[in-house]
């Protein structure tokens, strides 16, 4: 790092409210940390919490970018504390929880029952009547090729930024929203899934689905992971084109 | 699993909203560029006018020919506009989360939807007078005759409106649709998106500038032509019977 920035002062400003506070209303708190070396955001809450105010919440597990717990907004952006360094941005800095989550407090969102929700409407998961469940049966083989292709998708870590950056799934909160859309691709992708392709249309052939989002991409523009949201979501929708063309 | 059949609307909905899209946009990129011949000359924008009108074809001119064409664009419009609008904010409060949504994230894209939102429903009404009158007055075309209408009967500021309106959605139209449905999409959106957007701009650039010189001629021609010998157009070279 830059010797100048070193000592900077950053002053971080936070969106705070406890819904579980009937006393308690949304507010702006302002909290200045000095800035050290390699800090991350993450770094910069812990320091708030220990020395200035025990009551700030907020969530981490992993701190690197892998649980998906820390997903906030930084000056308005969804993004990962955790990963977000301090010298990056400027001395001002903007905090808030993720829109659309229900709020524990503070930063804290439960991304975890929104994704829960999803995951049962989509039902993401491999659908196979006939498979027995053996263990003593061997796996399927599958191409490497194909498994890196499924593996680049499962990366996902449901942390919510893509759905917090969409101005659809904001005016309609019923959209399944980028991550998904990436899960059924990553389902229909898998060989395993014995699932039809006018299965997946029942699931994601409507407003609802695919054919609600409005290409904005702010998805693809936020995900932390780099999730290919924007070439995913155009090859099932031309998927689910074919799929209603046919008889 | 359920086996009912699936509904195939949503499916086609989208794909027409695309297709009207496409059609709309080319036709607009070919139009304002018909449109510029009176920058080159008074006589171009004359045989432009008679091609469009089939002398090419029949030796003769038949206005008829562009009430069609008109027409049928004007469907063509219609059917467009009744589907994407389905796409509108419904709501004030929607309205408001998308455009705080769009400039609190900074988000270029968003953004560029909402001037499509607001462009197209400007379009409703200039488009809709717009493509009314070519539909009922395709003879009143050519040189003096369309400067006529630009100057005497006011059509200039809804032009120029329109003219705005129409470049930006057209273009930012054609940019989504690429990323929509994975058009040249290459190894990285990243690199191909970048591509699609400087082309955009530079298109929106090139047709506002070559729109708004046209526009500025026809009103030049319309303010300094004398016309009290009509509004026809008197070609040195080509002979009309009947017109
Ligand atoms: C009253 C007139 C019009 C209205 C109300 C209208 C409205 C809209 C709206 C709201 C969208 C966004 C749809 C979405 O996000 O999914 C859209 C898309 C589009 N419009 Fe229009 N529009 C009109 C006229 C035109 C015209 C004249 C053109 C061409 C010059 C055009 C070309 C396009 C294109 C290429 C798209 C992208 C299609 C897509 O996303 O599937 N529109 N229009
Ligand atoms: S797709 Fe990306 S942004 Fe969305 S939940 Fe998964 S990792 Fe997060
Ligand atoms: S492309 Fe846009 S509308 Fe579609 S999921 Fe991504 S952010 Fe939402
Ligand atoms: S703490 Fe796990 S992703 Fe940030």
């Amino acid at each position: 790092m830059k010797k100048e920035n070193a000592n900077r002062v950053l002053k971080i400003s936070i969106l705070r409210f406890d819904p579980n506070n009937p006393k308690d209303f949304p507010h702006m708190q302002t909290f200045e940390v000095l800035e050290a070396e390699g800090m991350t955001l993450f770094i910069a809450l812990n320091d708030i919490r220990e020395h200035q105010d025990n009551s700030l919440m907020f969530d981490f597990v992993c701190r690197a970018g892998i649980c998906g717990s820390c997903s906030m907004l930084v000056n308005g952006r969804p993004t990962l504390a955790c990963r977000t360094l301090t010298s990056k941005l400027e001395r001002h800095i903007t905090l808030a929880p993720l829109p659309l989550f229900q709020l524990i407090g503070d930063l804290s969102i439960n991304t975890g029952k929104w994704m829960r929700g999803l995951n049962g409407r989509l039902e993401t998961w491999i659908h196979d009547k006939e498979a027995e469940f053996s263990f003593d049966k061997l796996e399927q083989k599958m191409e490497p090729e194909l498994a890196n292709e499924i593996y680049e998708l499962d990366r996902c870590i449901e942390c919510g930024c893509c759905v917090a950056g969409c101005g659809t799934i904001q005016m309609r909160p019923n959209f399944v929203g980028a991550v998904g859309l990436n899960k059924i691709a990553r389902y229909h992708l898998d060989p395993r899934d014995k699932r039809e392709d006018k299965d997946y249309y029942e699931l994601v052939g409507d407003e609802e689905g695919v054919f609600g989002c409005m290409t904005l991409l702010g998805c693809e523009d936020v995900c932390p992971k780099n999730l290919p949201l924007q070439s995913k979501i155009a090859y099932l929708r031309r998927m689910m084109i074919k799929t209603s063309m046919k008889d | 699993m359920k086996r009912e059949k699936i509904d195939k609307i949503p499916a086609r909905l989208d794909l027409i909203q695309s297709s009207t899209g496409l059609i709309l946009a080319l036709f607009i990129m070919g139009h304002i560029l018909f449109e510029a011949s009176i920058l080159i000359s008074h006589e171009m924008m004359y045989k432009v006018t008679i091609m469009f009108e089939g002398y090419y074809f029949f030796g003769e001119t038949y206005p008829g020919i562009v009430s069609f064409l008109a027409a049928a664009v004007f469907s063509i419009f219609i059917l467009h506009a009744g589907i994407a609008m389905r796409k509108f904010p419904a709501s004030y409060k929607q309205y408001r989360t998308i455009k705080d949504h769009a400039l609190s994230m900074k988000h270029e894209d968003s953004s560029l939807w909402i001037i499509q939102v607001v462009t197209g429903f400007v379009m409703f009404f200039t488009g809709s007078v717009h493509l009314y009158i070519m539909m009922t007055q395709a003879s009143n075309i050519g040189p003096y005759a369309s400067s006529s209408r630009v100057v005497e009967e006011l059509m200039g500021p809804l032009y120029l409106v329109l003219l705005v309106s129409v470049v930006l959605h057209a273009f930012i139209g054609l940019y989504r649709l690429a990323l929509k449905w994975g058009f040249m999409e290459g190894k990285s959106t990243k690199v191909s998106r970048k591509r699609f957007k400087y082309l955009m701009k530079i298109m929106i650039v090139f047709y506002l500038a070559l729109g708004t010189l046209s526009l500025a001629k026809y009103t030049y021609i319309g303010l300094s032509h004398d016309f009290s010998d009509g509004l026809r157009y008197q070609s040195p070279d080509i002979k009309m019977e009947t017109h």
